[in-house]
């Protein structure tokens, strides 16, 4: 997640939720339509920082008590344990986890047994769902045959590898750490233990050519992972690359250049049997069963709950948002103090949460039901003039519109922005 | 050395013999107001411990530029050999746009304290406001200012202050309004060398309007010169081009605070309050007289300045044009050289077209209406007036391009001026230069000394109203100095640029330019626009146009990638927050067909033509 939090009301020490999460967590279960709970945990820490990323971490091995790498896997399962105590405090009905996902920053810089660990008192505290899907990024150089094996053992399903690139320039452009070859050894690894995989792509980094990122989307389906996400390189402000950028030092990205390169990863990846279900998802789908999708990341477009624990970890339940402390140390600090570690909370307004809605949902394949849109103020009469519109101008599927949903075509998925701006009237 | 005052002359009750009333006029930043301190405090009419540098520079904006804009007149007593004096002194801004506020001010007076800064010389204004002096016959007191500076040549510069107004260089009075130095003689001088005023003490009074004030807790305040008669507190008066009457309901002088008095009688100068509301029942130039026993004759007339730049004025917010409108009154409350009418355009909405004296003017008034009144506005490119002939004999006065009219046209004239440039002598080629790149004519050269010289042109007023004056300042590396006035009209090979998107026309940037700079605008205003407004999901033509020729083209290719590739858990907020913002910018789109053009491309189109240009020395 981006480190910069969002402003925000303050959150109340007790982390004490408001009485309605409790009440629409329990009307859902009633409506048939229950509310699913995940878990994010974040993991802050990184050997080296990439000069593009913006995520909350830090490469100091200890960023003070509590927040050291060593101690840190203790201070988040008492976060599990301040979770679990909140939510029972503020009446929401117990539910078990559908989905984890550790991320980062680099999860695998902690030992394999810290990660099992954590998720050991996550299973104690809240209890995971039969089938329960429970991924962790790794950077391909952060991990070894035995360390998967490990993970797979104490209970990951998947594994997500930041591959990037497989173009030695483009990989050095990004700071990235890892060589090419590192990429398919780790994926063997996984495969071995048992373990769902998924790569990272991103394309469009100056200097990469159309022919360089032909050959990274190739080598990564030659590995046949289960899944795979590309992401447009952003310049992201107050990094290494954006301020470069900004000082003319390095060359910006072209969104010209990546849309083609979007294309390309299109046509390439549904040939070789993935298909898109989110803007920037791919799975390895050949029947269109919806196989392989990260359920975790659904749960989100989905507009579904989950707690995130960790510094800078956002959290949603039932329509009120909120974050934690950023640094590794103050959170580490408030949580030994008994304080909740949440510093900010929101609750958008209806107007506020029909645009999150239009915003999660038409970055889909599955869409976004049309009677959405009922309950703009004019009963979504102007919203089904843009559809039209945006019918013939190509960016939304007919047939499916006619079927109820709105849903991009290929040309809409690159101006998705645009749909949304158009659907929620400006 | 003169003392202070034993017994001010009392208002009302002051023998016109002991009176002196002059002004102090200068280029720009010679010292008059800092010099006016000085006189403020030698004559003790404000006290050390009240004491603040400009003091009568008393609005925020003069303040912060460091510049005087309005006049100010203040009643001082003064000793001198053991006889008591009234003066009454009145600091004058030095600007260009605000000459007419010198010419008010003249009009009240006998004589003028000449100011020149030591380390300067005479400058263009120096020669504009000596002009002026002269035609009102007013006693001239040269002066030197700022001789404490180490830079100062006083020998110098007497020697062509001497040899301007034909006195001897030992003449030529040398104060700083820094030290003291040198003021009290300079006072001495003043109640020696200016005449005292002459009226008709008995005859009916008539008093002569020299400026007119709105203020919210006292109403219209009007400073009148008293040229025969008296006029006394509760007395009916009567404004002689109108008629109309109002009760006297105070009448004082400024001391510089105001001081209310028994009245005013013959050579003095002080304020009147009527209790009108507006300032245009009490008009400069106007002449006051007393009700019960009127003049019959109106002291000589004064012009009304006329605006000579013209600009249109749009509030970004469309809600705000109610405000915009009584902004636009209250201002015009305390300045007659505003003058303004409503307009529309496609592209900006509803404004008003408003006409000022220069880009000083316009700009100061842009200033005061955001700030006084919060509004955030844009303006179009200012333009000058031009006279249009049909082919069927019809002439169009044109004050706003989009009143350009279409088909053909016979002739088009534009206003002229005649501007004096002084600089040293070896910048003569590169002045010259500059002027003729702007079509102007030589009208004559002299050397005010060795290195120093006074160059005449004649030229379009539109080629000197926006960049002109910085342009001249860089190739002179600082040291001219410009004055100018209208001076007739010429025919010139005029056109008008059309700026359309997407075959759209966006009147807010058409044009009126000579011929031969139309595809510069044209090239320069395609290619800024391309760079201003965002991509479109469709591709957006800009094109220049003389009537329906293309002269210049670019391209807004259509937006291909409109899409954050990643959207997770933690950048829900943000990503809806950015969502929103992008909400209330569209609030800020205009729409010129259908093409979505940011506010802020307006404003930087508009901005970077013609602002900050030959708007005063400081900045
Ligand atoms: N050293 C020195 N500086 C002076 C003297 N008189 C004025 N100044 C400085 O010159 C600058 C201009 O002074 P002002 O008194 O504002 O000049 P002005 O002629 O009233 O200017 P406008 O009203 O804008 O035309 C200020 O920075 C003063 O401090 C002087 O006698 N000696
Ligand atoms: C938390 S990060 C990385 C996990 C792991 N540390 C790694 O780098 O392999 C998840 C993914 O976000 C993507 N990412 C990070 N910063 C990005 C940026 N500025 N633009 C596009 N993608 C970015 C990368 O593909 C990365 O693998
Ligand atoms: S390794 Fe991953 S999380 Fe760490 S700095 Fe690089 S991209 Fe960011
Ligand atoms: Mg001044």
């Amino acid at each position: 997640m981006p480190s910069i939090l969002p402003e925000g009301d303050p959150a109340p020490d007790d982390g004490r939720l408001p009485a309605h999460v409790a009440r629409r967590v329990r009307e859902a279960e009633s409506a048939g339509a229950p509310r699913t709970f995940s878990l994010y945990v974040h993991v802050p820490f990184c050997e080296v920082r990439c000069g593009y990323c913006d995520f909350n971490t830090y490469t100091a091995e200890d960023l003070g008590p509590g927040a050291s790498r060593s101690s840190y896997a203790g201070t988040v399962t008492g976060e599990l344990d301040f979770a679990a105590g909140v939510l029972a405090a503020s009446g929401v009905p117990a539910r078990q986890l559908e989905t984890v996902f550790f991320g980062g920053g680099t999860p695998t810089l902690l030992p394999a047994a810290d990660l099992v660990g954590i998720l050991g008192r996550a299973r104690e505290v809240f209890g995971l769902a039969p089938g329960a899907e429970v991924t962790t990024e790794a950077n391909p150089d952060s991990v070894t045959a035995r360390s998967l094996a490990e993970l797979a053992a104490g209970g990951f399903t998947r594994v997500s590898f930041g591959m990037q690139s497989a173009v030695p320039h483009v990989l050095a452009t990004l700071d990235r750490t890892h060589r090419p070859e590192n990429v398919p050894s780790a994926v063997g690894w996984a495969r071995d233990a048992g373990l769902e995989v998924s790569l990272d792509l991103i394309y469009g980094t100056p200097g990469e050519s159309l022919e360089d990122w032909r050959t990274t989307v190739e080598a990564a389906l030659a590995l046949r992972p289960d899944h795979v996400s590309a992401y447009s390189l952003i310049v992201e402000e107050g990094t290494k690359f954006g301020s470069s950028v900004k000082r003319g030092v390095q060359a910006d990205v072209d969104p010209d250049d990546q849309a083609d390169k979007y294309l390309l990863a299109e046509r390439l990846l549904a040939e070789a049997g993935y298909r898109w279900y989110e803007i920037s998802n791919w799975a390895l789908d050949p029947q269109d069963e919806g196989m392989h999708r990260a359920r975790h990341n659904m749960a989100y477009w989905r507009d579904q709950d989950w707690w995130g624990a960790g510094p800078g970890a956002h959290s949603h339940l039932a329509g009120v948002r909120f974050w934690n402390a950023k640094h590794p140390a103050a959170y580490a600090q408030r949580l030994a103090t008994g304080v909740s570690p949440s510093v900010g909370r929101e609750e958008p307004d209806a107007e506020a949460r029909f645009l999150e809605r239009v915003m999660l949902g038409v970055r889909l394949s599955e869409g976004l039901e049309t009677s959405v849109l009922d309950v703009a103020p004019d009963g979504g009469a102007q919203a089904r003039g843009e559809i039209a519109a945006m019918i013939a101008e190509g960016l939304l599927d007919g047939r499916a519109a006619l079927a109820g949903r709105i849903i991009p075509t290929l040309q809409g998925r690159l101006l998705d922005d645009a749909i949304v701006r158009r659907l929620a009237g400006f | 050395m003169s003392p202070m005052a034993i017994h001010a002359p009392v208002p009302a009750a002051t023998d016109p013999a002991v009176i002196r009333n002059f002004c102090i006029i200068a280029h720009i930043d010679h010292g008059k107001s800092t010099l006016a301190d000085r006189m403020l405090q030698s004559t003790g009419v404000v006290q050390p411990r009240d004491m603040k540098a400009q003091y009568l520079d008393r609005m925020d904006i003069e303040r912060e530029r460091g510049i005087t804009i309005k006049s100010q007149a203040v009643r001082m007593p003064w000793n001198v050999d053991g006889a008591d004096y009234a003066l009454n002194m009145i600091d004058t801004p030095g600007h260009v746009d605000f000459t007419y506020e010198v010419s008010r001010s003249l009009a009240a007076c006998e004589g003028a304290i000449l100011l020149v800064d030591a380390a300067q010389g005479i400058e263009a204004q120096t020669l504009a406001n000596l002009y002026l002096a002269m035609e009102n016959d007013l006693t001239i007191i040269p002066v030197l200012n700022k001789i404490d500076l180490p830079s100062a040549e006083p020998e110098k510069y007497a020697a062509e202050i001497a040899g301007l107004i034909g006195c001897d260089p030992d003449d030529v009075l040398r104060v700083s309004g820094k030290t003291g130095v040198g003021v009290e003689a300079l006072l001495d001088r003043v109640v020696a060398e200016i005449p005292a005023p002459q009226g008709n003490t008995d005859g009916p009074a008539r008093a002569m309007i020299f400026d007119s004030v709105y203020d919210t807790y006292r109403g219209v305040v009007t400073y009148v010169r008293v040229v025969d008669g008296r006029l006394s507190p509760r007395e009916k008066i009567t404004m002689m081009s109108t008629g109309a009457t109002h009760e006297l309901l105070e009448i004082g002088v400024s001391s510089p605070e105001p001081i209310p008095s028994k009245g005013l009688a013959v050579g003095e100068v002080g304020y009147l309050i009527t209790g009108v509301k507006d300032v245009r029942q009490s008009k400069v130039g106007d002449t006051v007289t007393s009700a019960a026993k009127p003049a019959t004759e109106r002291i000589g007339g004064y012009e009304d300045p006329k605006p000579m730049v013209f600009s249109g004025l749009y509030p970004i917010d469309g809600s705000d044009y109610p405000v915009l409108r009584d902004a636009l009154d209250k201002l015009k409350l305390n300045d007659a050289a505003l003058v303004y009418e409503p307009e529309t355009s496609v592209a900006l909405g509803f404004g008003f077209r408003v006409g000022f004296l220069g880009l000083l003017h316009l700009e100061i008034i842009r200033e005061r209406l955001e700030r006084e009144f919060d509004l955030a506005l844009i303006s179009t490119a200012p333009n000058v007036v031009y006279e249009v002939t049909r082919e069927d004999g019809q002439v169009i006065t044109v004050t706003n391009p989009s009143e350009f009219p279409e088909g053909k046209i016979n002739e088009v004239r534009e206003p002229m001026a005649s501007i004096t440039i002084i600089v040293p002598s070896e910048f003569i080629g590169a002045v010259m230069e500059l002027c003729q790149g702007k079509r102007g004519q030589m009208r004559g050269m002299d050397y005010l000394s060795e290195e120093r010289v006074e160059i005449r042109y004649w030229i379009p007023l539109a080629e000197i109203i926006f960049d002109f004056f910085d342009q001249l300042k860089s190739r002179t590396k600082g040291y001219a100095s410009l004055e100018w006035k209208t001076d007739g009209d010429q025919v010139a090979d005029l056109v008008k640029v059309d700026i359309l998107l997407q075959g759209e026309q966006v009147d807010a940037f058409s044009s009126i330019t000579h011929k031969d700079n139309a595809y510069s605008y044209g090239v320069m205003m395609t290619g800024k626009l391309k760079e201003l407004i965002p991509r479109q999901q469709y591709e957006v033509p800009i094109q220049a146009a003389i009537g329906s020729r293309i002269i210049a083209r670019e391209n807004i290719r259509a937006i291909r990638k409109d899409v954050l590739s990643k959207c997770y858990g933690g950048d829900i907020s943000r990503k809806r927050k950015l969502l929103e913002k992008q909400k209330e910018g569209k609030k800020r789109m205009k729409m010129v067909g259908r093409v979505e053009v940011p506010q802020e491309a307006f404003i930087a189109a508009l901005s970077s033509e013609g602002a900050g240009s030959e708007t005063g020395a400081k900045k």
